[in-house]
Parts: structure tokens; sequence; C-alpha cells
């Protein structure tokens, strides 16, 4: 300890001699003053990586870089020798998802709106992309400026090198590496441009598009697309500097900021398509998903900020938090530990944070959750170093590297050891240096009366206890060489001054928490001094304003705490369920196919075989095996069907649950997103519809725009991954819409987008199509001139394919009938519209979803051979249904139009029975025909009658066991099946209530425990679900829903 | 032939294309009516097989087994058939809303959020085209209610067959409507609600403490009301404390819009200190506390029954078991529809699902009827067959509480039989005849 106080001593007097380098080309106003910066650390436990460890190393530093790193290393000639026993050096660490030194961020824009005005077009000018949120011509290092603020504050955490960039945009240009050296930014730019980034956020872009999920992730694929294109330098394109920058940046490490786990596959899945492996910046919820984040094979970058407890003690405030949050609140911290365990490589940040401040504490609740220390240091040195492909420079004690290292005083991840100095590029930076004062020092003031002594018990640079003959009142500052002492005697009432709470801790942040406010009398005694390393020397006035000197000596150190932290416990925690919400399944006890045989049951078969009573189903594989009487399988689990009857599951045509975003609302055409690319299997109406008998739904692009999205069809596998929900080999279709919402009629703040009539609708269509027509001839004359030069051996240069483009390619499909459309459509005239242009194009309108007016044109759309798929019985909620009729399915249905009911709606999804059986008593169909408007039929308009729809031998083994006739609305679904696994069984659910709410109960438990225990709450915060819709007709979903499009 | 068939079929046409502009209030039922034959519903708990009832003048007179029929007497065999009291839709904005999205035809809420004066009854449309459509599905009273963001006005129960609204109203203005502050933060998601980066934004201000000093306000508001109306001859008169005079003497109903639990259990500070005869409206939550709400004599208008659950953690059904759980503690509810106005007509089919989730039949009936009627203070007048109330009731083929089997045949209102045509009815004949689905009418 003495030594260390001496080593603090001479260090301090070196501050100003570790001076910064010249620079060559810069004129030198004075003389010149070349240094080296040549030191040797001695006698240092050095840990040059994470996983090697010398101990009574040396490290010798020179010109800013490490000369040389080792045991029984001499000193060399002209080093000045710094002795480092019981000191430890480390390489210092590394955060390569910073924005530091970058300007001030600008305002995020807002999220798409329904009613307001569009911004069609870039407000940026300049020769750039036509999209604004694509910034990949940005620069870092053009605009980037050192800031000794930020630096010192992510010094004190131990960092010495970032990464930066601009974090605004889709595509954000390129990053630098930069050392955190208070020095000319030529100084500490290490690699100018050393990463692409990338995000799902517009950050400052006012254009409206994209504005959603999809939307970002078609942007950036036609970019992809577009930037390929432009290397042939098209003469139409002209000079495209995002584009070429675009191009220029592919080189570098690829960086995405996707912040959640389902944004990262999809970020993935982006890169996969283009060849690019992405480094992922990650959120808090990886651990929900680890397996599929391993897949990716991507390097993850880990924010380490968790989220807070909530105050729950009030039932009525914890009653809206929901299990989720509370778990995740729970299990947030042991991200990493779920990335160490999966064996998945990834690198921490501060990103994210409050402060930086709060690093360390967010980095020690990671190692409490599970986090190697190995792992963590690797995290904060080689991982990101070699991420970046700068390992050769930063990251380790290796000679050759920048002198970047930290002197610690323990081992690093002891609670216990405090940074002390932290060299960037061999300069250093003072962390804690000073502050271990701490001892018993003994206090001379020499008055013109003679000599005083006192007695200083000194706790901290801000707190000490003082006596003489009694405790007195004082107060303390100790700046690492400035000493500043009042005190007084002590009022009657006043308590001993107590020293502060403050822990400490690498870094030193706590220094002022906690620490009590002394007031002292106006007339104090008042001393000021420098410490001269252990005597501290100084003047002063005293309460009747006499000069003084005085002198400290220290007498006795504080005693070192022995570092006998035990390592904590990992907390016990609850498990992670798939999906993340309740009712869902966890690890142990996952869905599975059986062997089914359901006996004796009252069987819709939605065949022609119509109603079977006490007819037994076997299924197997998934399956439909056999229907009949008697049947037996040993193998299988029976489940008496007796006065049950047993449905195909609900198919429902339009829905628009299990999706992040659903309207990609910024063009009139949007035919280039996909819902597929952002499904959400998170979403507890997939456990909600099943439990009413729903197996498969098709997810449909909303109705903001003529020609929106490519739709999803999915079955509802509860607990499946984003991938698996998708229903295989179904082919694709696409969402159109017409009327009052693509015109926004309800827009309150004015429309200017085209179209504003229906007159106008039309020729966004015939438009589109007359494009796409183009599009496919020109590629049809490229392919055809490429092939005549393949076959006649001539070179192909000069030759260059046509720009791709993803919007013309899904109508390419539709021309070619390999895409189908679902149209949503209400009154007879734009029906009649469409079908017009459809027939002069030449493809089929496949299906007319909503179509509440088909009843006035059935026999137009027979003709047609379309298909429809309308609402049973909702009206009048705008102008265009104020003719529809609830018995609008039936008479579609007589004039021979293959019919369905659909929901557009998550509640009423889990009612699509009911709603077919509407159809009874709305113009007169028969049970059995009811019931396929919402099993067969709807199979039949999505081209999946082969597989589900029916129940029917070889036919997928999507069923429902209903407690009743299914068209009754005292009917409940008993198990709902899906390809043989049982994903909803109504006495599993009993059982699950109680699951879920002793898990609440444990959840709230121990949230209200660490309020007890003193921990900050944040008041509790309501679970809100996002809902989507077509935004077409109101119906409430209780309190705590988003209406997505309200 | 064919020139007859031209006619009707002009006929038909313009039938069609007014809307439903023949279909005509009935005039005032005189002398006696029978209804024989048939399974009666009464409303009460109470099924009569092969009954009879009795109405003279409007009134039901009699209802039973034994019940004479002079030969002469008009007579309704609903052998084979269910009767039914009318039903009563709670709580709705018809009349007073006609399309939804078109603004020049809505009328169901005033600017401002201390409206006491305010009246729906005055703004009800007897000629709306939605409120056929809920008549032929034997929803035959309703309770039209003035929307708001507060205190929003008076309400008034209706009945669904007259030429003006002072003819249909039942009872004017019989309760005073509260939309309860929500007193639950809500973050600012911003149109679009649901965009990545997801909900964020933190609240401002406390939504609780917001809302608690909106409700003293207005408690004030009813303290000086209640001084005021305890003299006359005021020299300066005060529309709004004459509006709520009523509500003290409990011949208004205060109506409190409220889902959450900490909602009701302020709501309650109205019947411990006003002594008001209260329904909550909503009560989504109300499963939670229908012992208190019992205790306190408050009832229930169930409005979100075809809803999804409030939070993802409840249990997938509890809105259908809402229903079961207040009919267990003894709570006085009735069952709404939470559509402002046309899915009105899906009454019955909410009572269904109660009913599939644990009431009885008829108990569910009674929440669609005597309960409702009741609680909006016409139980005397109404929402039950018995005698000395209004011959309101209706006949369906079926189980009304089903869609599968309801077929409501026909309707009467104060013995008056109502014409259940609507406009949706002739744009059907209107198409079946385009297609030839069925033999013209008439033919």
């Amino acid at each position: 300890m003495r030594k260390l106080k001496r080593l603090a001593g001479v260090l301090i007097c070196l501050l100003a001699a570790a001076a910064s380098f010249a620079q060559p080309t810069f004129p030198e106003n004075g003389t010149a003053d070349p240094r080296h910066g040549h030191y040797a650390f001695t006698h240092a436990t050095l840990v040059k990586d994470a996983t090697t460890t010398l101990s009574n190393a040396t490290l010798v530093i020179k010109d800013g870089r490490i000369v040389a790193a080792g045991a029984g290393l001499a000193v060399p000639q002209g080093a000045v020798e710094v002795d480092c026993s019981g000191k430890f050096i480390y390489p210092s660490f590394i955060d390569i998802y910073t924005d530091y030194g970058t300007p001030q961020r600008q305002q995020q824009t807002g999220p798409f709106n329904f009613f307001a005005p569009q911004q069609l077009e870039t407000a940026v000018k300049g020769p750039y992309g036509w999209n604004q949120a694509l910034k990949s011509d940005a620069d870092v290092y053009k605009v980037f400026s050192v800031n000794e603020a930020a630096a010192k504050s992510m010094r004190e955490a131990g960092f010495g090198t970032v990464l930066t960039h601009v974090k605004d945009g889709v595509a954000r240009g390129t990053g630098a590496v930069v050392t955190l050296a208070n020095e000319k930014e030529n100084l500490v730019i290490v690699k100018e441009k050393a990463s692409a980034h990338y995000s799902f956020s517009k950050g400052s872009s006012t254009q409206t598009y994209p504005s959603s999920m999809m939307g970002y992730i078609a942007l950036l694929r036609q970019t992809y697309l577009d930037a390929a294109w432009y290397k042939t330098r098209p003469y139409q394109e002209g000079f495209n500097a995002t584009l070429q920058s675009w191009n220029d940046n592919q080189g570098l490490p690829q960086v995405f900021e996707s912040n959640d786990k389902w944004n990262d596959l999809r970020a993935d899945r982006i890169g996969d398509e283009f060849g690019v492996q992405y480094i992922i910046k990650a959120g808090q919820n990886e651990y929900q998903r680890i397996k599929e984040m391993k897949a990716t094979n991507a390097t993850f970058i880990l924010p380490l900020n968790f989220p807070q407890p909530q105050d729950v003690e009030d039932p009525n405030d914890a009653k809206f938090v929901s299990l989720q949050d509370m778990k995740h609140w729970e299990l947030a911290p042991a991200n990493a530990a779920a990335f160490e365990k999966a064996g998945i490589p990834f690198c921490l940040t501060t990103s994210d944070l409050r402060s930086t401040g709060l690093f360390w504490s967010g980095l020690r609740k990671a190692l409490e959750y599970g986090l190697s220390e190995t792992r963590a240091m690797e995290a904060l040195t080689r991982i990101p170093a070699q991420t970046l492909g700068i390992y050769d420079k930063v990251g380790s004690l290796d000679a050759g590297k920048l002198a970047n290292f930290l002197i610690t005083s323990g081992p690093i991840f002891n609670e216990k050891t405090s940074i002390l100095y932290n060299y960037v590029q061999g300069i250093k930076y003072n962390v804690k240096d000073g502050n271990d004062i701490a001892g018993t020092y003994q206090l001379t003031i020499n008055t013109p009366d003679g000599t005083e002594n006192y007695t200083l018990d000194v706790k901290s640079t801000s707190s000490l206890t003082m006596w003489g003959k009694d405790t007195l009142n004082s107060k303390f500052n100790f700046d690492g060489k400035q000493v500043k002492l009042s005190f007084a005697a002590l009022s009657k009432r006043q308590r001993p001054l107590v020293a502060d709470t403050a822990q400490r801790r690498p870094g030193g942040f706590g220094g002022r928490v906690g620490m009590t406010e002394q007031t002292l009398p106006a007339n104090a005694t008042r001393l000021g001094g420098i410490s001269n390393g252990k005597e501290w020397n100084g003047t002063g006035v005293d309460s009747m304003g006499h000069r003084l000197t005085w002198t400290a000596l220290l007498v006795k150190e504080a005693e070192t705490k022995s570092d006998s932290v035990k390592k904590k416990e990992a907390p016990v925690t609850g498990k992670v369920s798939y999906p993340f919400l309740p009712y869902g399944w966890d690890e142990e006890h996952q869905p599975k196919q059986e062997t089914l045989l359901i006996k004796n049951a009252t069987v819709w078969t939605s065949e022609k075989e119509g109603v079977l009573q006490s007819t037994d189903v076997l299924v197997r594989n998934g399956k439909i095996a056999a229907i009949g009487k008697n049947l037996n399988a040993p193998d299988a689990r029976v489940i008496d069907g007796t006065g049950k009857h047993l449905s195909p599951g609900i198919i429902d045509e339009h829905s628009h649950i299990a999706a992040a975003s659903i309207n990609e609302g910024a063009q009139s055409v949007t035919s280039e997103v996909r819902i597929g690319d952002n499904l959400n299997p998170d979403d507890i109406n997939i456990y909600r519809q099943l439990s009413g008998g729903v197996t498969t739904s098709h997810i449909l692009h909303g109705s903001a725009n003529v020609i929106g999205g490519q739709t999803q069809l999915i079955k509802l596998r509860w607990g499946a991954n984003d991938t698996d929900l998708k229903f295989a080999g179904a082919d694709g279709f696409i969402k159109f819409a017409l009327g009052e919402n693509v015109k926004r009629s309800a827009s309150t703040q004015g429309n200017n987008r085209y179209p504003d009539t229906r007159m106008g609708v039309e020729q966004v269509l015939t438009d589109a199509f007359t494009r796409a027509k183009d599009y496919k001839k020109e590629w049809d004359d490229y392919t055809t001139a490429r092939d005549q030069l393949i076959k006649a051996k001539k070179p192909l240069t000069g030759l260059n394919p046509p720009r791709r483009d993803l919007e013309l390619d899904a109508l390419v499909e539709i021309l070619d009938r390999k895409r189908f459309i679902t149209c949503h459509s209400y009154v007879q005239s734009e029906i009649t519209g469409l079908i017009e242009v459809a027939d002069k194009m030449g493809f089929k309108v496949n299906t007319f979803t909503h179509i509440l007016e088909g009843y006035k044109v059935a026999d137009k759309m027979l003709k047609h051979g379309s298909n429809a798929s309308t609402f049973s019985d909702w009206w009048a909620y705008k102008m265009e249904v104020e003719d529809a009729i609830p018995y609008n399915a039936a008479i579609m249905h007589k004039v021979g139009l293959n019919v369905a009911i659909n929901s557009d709606d998550a509640e009423m999804a889990r009612r699509l029975n009911q709603e077919a059986a509407k159809t009874i008593k709305y113009g007169g169909l028969s049970q059995e025909e009811a019931l396929d408007l919402v099993t067969i039929n709807p199979a039949k308009m999505l081209h999946v009658d082969n597989k589900v729809g029916s129940i029917k031998v070889g036919k997928d083994a999507d069923l429902v066991l209903w407690s009743d006739n299914p068209l009754s609305i005292y009917a409940k679904s008993l198990y709902t099946i899906v390809d043989g696994t049982i994903y909803f069984d109504r006495q599993r659910d009993e059982q699950l209530q109680q699951e879920v709410m002793a898990e609440r109960m444990r959840l709230v438990r121990k949230m209200n425990g660490e309020k007890k225990s003193g921990m900050p709450v944040l008041p509790a915060q309501p679970t809100y679900e996002i809902l989507h819709s077509c935004s077409d007709h109101g119906h409430s979903h209780g309190l705590l829903v988003v209406e997505a499009e309200e | 032939m064919k020139k007859l068939f031209n006619l009707v079929w002009m006929i038909a046409v313009t039938v069609a294309v007014c809307g439903q502009a023949n279909v005509l209030p009935a005039p005032a039922q005189k002398g006696l009516l029978f209804i024989r034959n048939a399974t009666i519903h009464v409303g009460n708990g109470t099924v009569i097989e092969n009954g009879i009832i009795q109405v003279r003048d409007g009134k039901i007179e009699k209802v039973g087994r034994d019940i004479e029929i002079p030969a002469t007497a008009e007579v309704v065999d609903a052998k084979g058939k269910q009767v039914y009291p009318g039903l009563i839709l709670p709580v709705s904005s018809l009349g007073l809303v006609e399309i939804g999205a078109v603004r020049a035809s809505n009328d169901a809420r005033e600017i401002g959020d201390m409206n006491p004066n305010v009246r729906a009854i005055v703004a009800y449309n007897t000629d709306s085209k939605v409120i056929n459509t809920l008549r032929s599905n034997g929803i035959l009273a309703a309770n039209i209610v003035p929307q708001g963001s507060f205190l929003s006005g008076s309400s008034s129960v209706v009945q669904l067959d007259a030429w003006n609204w002072k003819d249909a109203s039942l009872k004017t203005d019989a309760g005073m409507h509260l939309f309860m502050p929500s007193l639950m933060p809500r973050p600012n998601f911003g149109r679009g609600g649901g965009f990545p980066g997801g909900p964020n934004a933190g609240t401002v201000t406390d939504p609780v403490k917001e809302g608690v000093e909106r409700l003293e306000k207005l408690k004030a508001f009813f303290r000086e009301a209640k001084a005021y109306n305890a003299v006359t001859g005021h020299s300066e008169v005060n529309l709004k404390y004459e509006s709520v005079k009523d509500l003290f003497s409990k011949k208004q109903k205060f109506y409190v819009h409220a889902n959450t639990v900490k909602q009701m259990l302020v709501a309650l500070d109205f019947v411990k200190e006003f002594g008001f005869d209260m329904v909550i409206v909503g009560a989504s939550e109300s499963w939670e506390i229908a012992g208190l709400l019992k205790q306190h004599n408050v009832s229930v208008v169930l409005q979100q029954m075809h809803s999804l659950p409030t939070t993802t953690d409840d249990n997938v059904d509890q809105p259908y078991k809402t229903a079961a759980a207040l009919q267990k503690a003894g709570v006085l509810f009735a069952i709404s529809d939470d559509d402002p106005q046309t899915r009105g007509r899906n009454l019955p089919f909410n009572a269904g699902t109660a009913a599939a989730y644990g009431l009885t039949k008829e108990e569910a009936l009674s929440a669609i009827t005597l309960n409702a009627a009741k609680l909006m203070g016409v139980g005397d007048q109404t929402g039950s067959i018995e005698p000395g109330k209004d011959a309101n009731f209706i006949i369906s083929s079926g189980d009304i509480l089903d869609m599968s089997t309801n077929n409501v045949t026909d309707a009467f209102i104060q013995g008056r039989k109502v014409n259940l045509d609507d406009k949706q009815k002739q744009l059907n004949d209107r198409y079946e005849q385009k297609y030839e689905l069925k033999q013209k009418k008439g033919f």
C-alpha cells in the first residue's frame, strides 16, 4: 500500500510529462519538444488477454505503442520505470457501438400516420438516392470531433478504443475506430473507415417511406439490387452518391442495429440474401430465442441496459403489468450468459445505457447472472477487435499494438477493485488516482497561540471524521492534489459526520452519491493545501481570521479490506417459454406430434360425405390417416369424441395477427413489401384464436394503398418461430385495396397522395400493370439477347441486365399466375372496374375480400373467376358499406361463387364458426354450407385445399373437437390440433391459468422485494398490446390494446 | 299478367331504392290479442310451456295456460315457437349515428366535458335505417346514450317502432352518463401505434392523480347542484345544476362508464356521498369485485362480452365468463354490445355467449330483457311477459340466443305487430330477384 502511494505521487508528477505527440505537418509555435513516452511498468500482474496472465511482468511502451510485454524483461535504457507491484494491467476495453464525437442527433420522425399528408420524395438536395433514410454516403470521420467529456466517462469505465458512427438512418455510412485520447482528431483516428452501418430506423428522415418494418426490409433489399445494378453505370441513373458509397462500403464489416430478437433474424435474412454476414447490434431479449440467434452465425453486440423493477405493490396496478414484462425483467440480465452458453460470439457495449456510468452495474449484473469473467473480458477486448479486423492494433497487450491499457488495484471484475489509470495511446489518464488516501492522519495546526493537534480518519476523497478532544463537524475534499478542509465545533444538535456511503467501483462513479450535506457555520476554520504524498502541507484561516499553517502526516493506512467477496450465487429465475408469453411452452414441454384416435364423434368433413355420425378419425404423422367406424390403433392416444363434434380447423382468409407491421402505406404501390418478412410469433392472439378453433390464418397487408404488400399464410403453431409459422408450400398472394382507404377519405389533415378518387384508383392499377408488362418485356429481351450471345459463344460485355425492381417483380408474378390477388373492396363500381383492368391486362383477381357489395355484382365476379371472402353482418361504419347486407354471403354462394367468411379482427376470429353460422339465419344456408365458409371454401381460395380445409384421408391433421355443434354459439373447442399436434387443450388451459397466476405471484413478490430492499422502482407500466386491422370497423378490444391504425 | 308483373316489379324496385320508406310504424293495438301454443320465456327465469298470453289495449293482461280465448279474438298461433320479452339494448348510439365515418351523420358526442344538460333523445332519429335491422332481430327497446369524455348528458329509453322521438320515448332523460377518466398511464403511442421501436414514450402526467382531481371537481359540482336544487326561484338559472336534479331523488340513474377496478372503486363515491342509483357500464373487470358491487347495490351493464381478454395473462375466455361471476354474486346486470349502433343486433348472441360460459339460458335472457329494464328504471313497464306490462314480446322459431337458430318471425311493441322488414331485407329481395334465386313475391 505504501508503495502504491508513492507510485501515485510519481505518476501524478509525470502526468504533464506524458505529453502529446507532435504532428510533423503542423507548424510548431515555439521550440520543438519531441518526446517518446517511453515507460516500463514493472512488477505488475499483466493480463495480456483474457486467457494469458503473467505475474511479476513488465510492460514497455514507447511512442504510444507497446514495445514489449512479458515476464523477466529488463527495463530498457531511456525508459522511465514505474513500479506496479500489486497492480494489474489489462488491455483497455473496446466498444464498437458508439456515436462518440458525432454531432447531436436530430429528432426522430413519428411513425406512419394514416391520416396526415405524406412526404413522397426526399427533402435532401444533392446527387443522392431517392430515399432520405439512406445515408450510406455519410462518413463519420468527416464530422468526428474529440469530445473530452464523453471520452472521460468512457475512459473511467475502462474503455480506450471505440467504433463510432452517426446513428441516423437506415443506411448510416461508415464508422471509424478512434481512441479516447484527448488529442487532435488526426491522432486518435485508428481506422477512418472501419465499418458500415444499417438499421430499421429512419432516424431524422422526414420522408414517409418506409413506414413499416416490411418497408424497411424492402428498402434494404431493393437498395442491394440497385447498388449492384449501379455498378454497370446505367446512364439513366446519372451519378448517385448514395449507391456509389453503398458499393464502396461493402468491403467493410457490416453492422446492423436491430435491437430485438425478431429484428435480429429479419436483418440476418437480408444479409443472407445478399451474401452479407452482419454483425448484429442486439437488444435485451435474444435469450428468448437463443437457438435462432446461434443459427444466424453472426457476432452480436450486446447492450447492458436491463429493465428496472416496477412498483407492483398495489394489485390493481400490478394486474396490468404483464407476466412477460415481469419475466423479462427477471431474465434480461442473463442475456449475455445465454449467448456464452450457446457459444455465440459477442461484444459488449455501453450503447442504450442512460449514462455510461451505468456500464459497470450492468456488467456486474450480467456476471451475476452467469456471464463468465473470461468471456466478459473477451467481449470487451479481443472479440470486438477481431470483429472489426483491428486485433493487430488493439485488444491485447502485445508488442506493436496501441498502448491502450488499464492499471487496476486488483483483478478487474473484483467488486473492490478500482481502475486507477487508463492509458490511451500511451497517454495516462487518471481514473481513481489519489483516491487511495484513506487512512489515519495526524493534523498539526500552527496557530499564533501554538500548535493544535487533531486526528483525521480519512475515508475517501470527500469524507473524513475529525476529532481533537471531541469530534468536530468538518467538510473535506481532495481532488488528487489539492486538499480542502474546514471544521468547527459540533453544535449540540448535530450528530457526528458519518462517512459517506458511496460504494467504490472501478471507474469511481459513486464519488458523491449519498453524500450528506453538512452545514458548517460561517466562522469555521478553513484549511487549504497540497498533498505531497503521505504528507500534506498548507495554510488556513481560523474563526478569528488568524492565518495558520498546517501539516498532516499519514500515520496509519486504512486497512485493505480482504478480498473475501464470495462469488454470488446465480439468482434463481423462471424459465424461458416459447413464445415468451403466458400459456407458452417451456423447454421441457414442447408441443409434439402425436398419433391420435378420436373415437365416436360427429364428424363434419366439409367433403361431399357431409356429416358422419359416430365416426372415428385417426391421426398419424401429422396427417389424417383414417376415417371410419371402430378404428383401431394400439399406439394412438385415444380421445373420446362421444357427444362431441369434430370439424376441420378453421381458416381465416383475412387476418392481421402475428405481424410486426401490416401497412406500408407510404406509396400507392408497395408490392415489394412482404408480411412474411415481419411475422411476430409473440402474439397472444395466436393462442386465443386456437381456443376458437382457428388453425390457418392468411395474414394480409393492410388497406392503406391500392397495391399493398405480399401476404403470408400461416398455421397457428403456437410457440414456433417466425419461419416455422409459415404454411410451407402455399402459393404467394398479394393484397390490393380499393375505395375509401386507398383514397384516404379518412384523412383529416388532407390527402396529397394520388389517388384521391376511384377514378384515380383505376389508373394506378392500369399504370402499375402497364409498367409491369414493359418491365417483363425488358427482361425477356435481355435474356433472349444473353442466351443468343451464350449460344454464339460471344462475350457478354456491353450487355447489362435491366434493373431488378422488387415492386414490378411481384406484379409480373401476378401476370405469370404465380402470385394471386386478394383485393379489399366494397362497392360495385370499383369491383367491376378492377375486373375490367384485370381482363384487359390479363390477370385474375383471385379473391375479393370484404366485398360487402359483392351481392350486387356476383355474376360478374363469377364470370371473372373470383372467390369472395366477406364479413357476416358488419355495416354502416363508413359510407362505402352503407349497402352492406348480412345476406351477402348467401347470395354470392347461391350465385355460385366460392365464398368465405373472414375476420379482419383478432377478436372476431375467435368466433368465426359463429360468424359463419349467421348465414343460416341470413340467407338460409344449410349447416354444412355454413361451416364450409370457414373451412374448405377459404382453403380453396387460398389454393391449399389439397392440404387443409376438410377431413379427408391424407390431408393435414388440422382439426377441432367441439363440445357441441360447431355452428352453435354453445360450442367450445376442447382440442385444436395442427399437423397432429394438440396446440390447444381446454383442460391444459385451465392448468396453465393456474401456472400463470402462480408465476405472476412469484414475480410480483420478487419485485416487491426489490422495492423493500431500497432498489429504485418505476411506477407500474401497463403492458399494452398492439393490434392491427384494416382500420375499417371499430371494435373494442379492451383496455390495454393499441389499435395500430387508430 | 305481364302488366301486373311489371307493376309489382316496379313497386319492388321503388321500395328497394327508397330503402325502408314503406316500413310504417304500427297503429295502436285495441282490444284483445292472444298468443297461444307458445313456449313462453317470461324473462324472470320461468318458462311456460304451451302457454297463452292475453293482451288488451297494448298491455299484457294474463299469462298462463288456462286462459280462455274468445272465438272472435285475434290470435297468433306460436306452435313450436319460442316467445320472449322484447330484447332491450341497454347502451347504444342507435339513431344518433347513421354512418360511423360520415361526420355529418354523427350526433352522438357534443363538445366539452361537462354536458349534463345535453339530451340524447332530441337527436334520436326514428327514421334511421339501422333501427329496423335491430328490430328484425328482436330488439324492441334501447337506451340512447350520449357519448363523451366526461359528463356527457342524459340518455332516454325508447321503443323501436315510432314516427318520431316523442312517440318513441318510454322514459325520457332516464339516465345521466359519466365517462370515467382512465386512471391508468397510457403512453403516447402516436398514430400507427405498433411501429418498430414499440411503445416507449413515457406519460408526462400522473393519470390517476389527474383523474381523481377531475372527479373531485365533479363532486363539488354535484354538491353545489344539490344545494341549488334545494331552493327554487333562482334569479340566475344554471341549466347544468337543474339537469342533474333527478339524480338526487333517484328518478334518474347514474351511469358510470368504467372498466378497471380502480375506476369502479372510485365511482362508489357517488353512491356513498350522493346516494345515486348507479350503473357501471363496461365493467370488464367487474368479476374481480362482484361482491363489492353487490354490497353497494351497484348494477352493471357488461359491454364487452365479445371482446379480447383485458391482459395477455387473463384467461382466454375471461370476457365470456364475467357474466356468470356477476350472476353468482347476485349483482343486477345486463348485457350490451360495445358497438355504437349496428351490431346491437347481435345482442342475443352476446347473451348466448354468456350462456355458453356459465349462465343458464334463462339467466342470459334476463340479462337482455328484465334486468336491463330494471336497471334502466323501466322494469315496471317492460322487460318481461307479465301482466300489467307493455305487450312487448317477440316470437322466434328457435332459440334466439344462438345465431344458428335465431329467427324472429313476429314482434309486438305495446301490442302492436311490428313490421319486421328492413333495408337489408329489401336489398336481399332485390338481388334475389336479379339472380332469380327464388320465386318472385306475389307470382
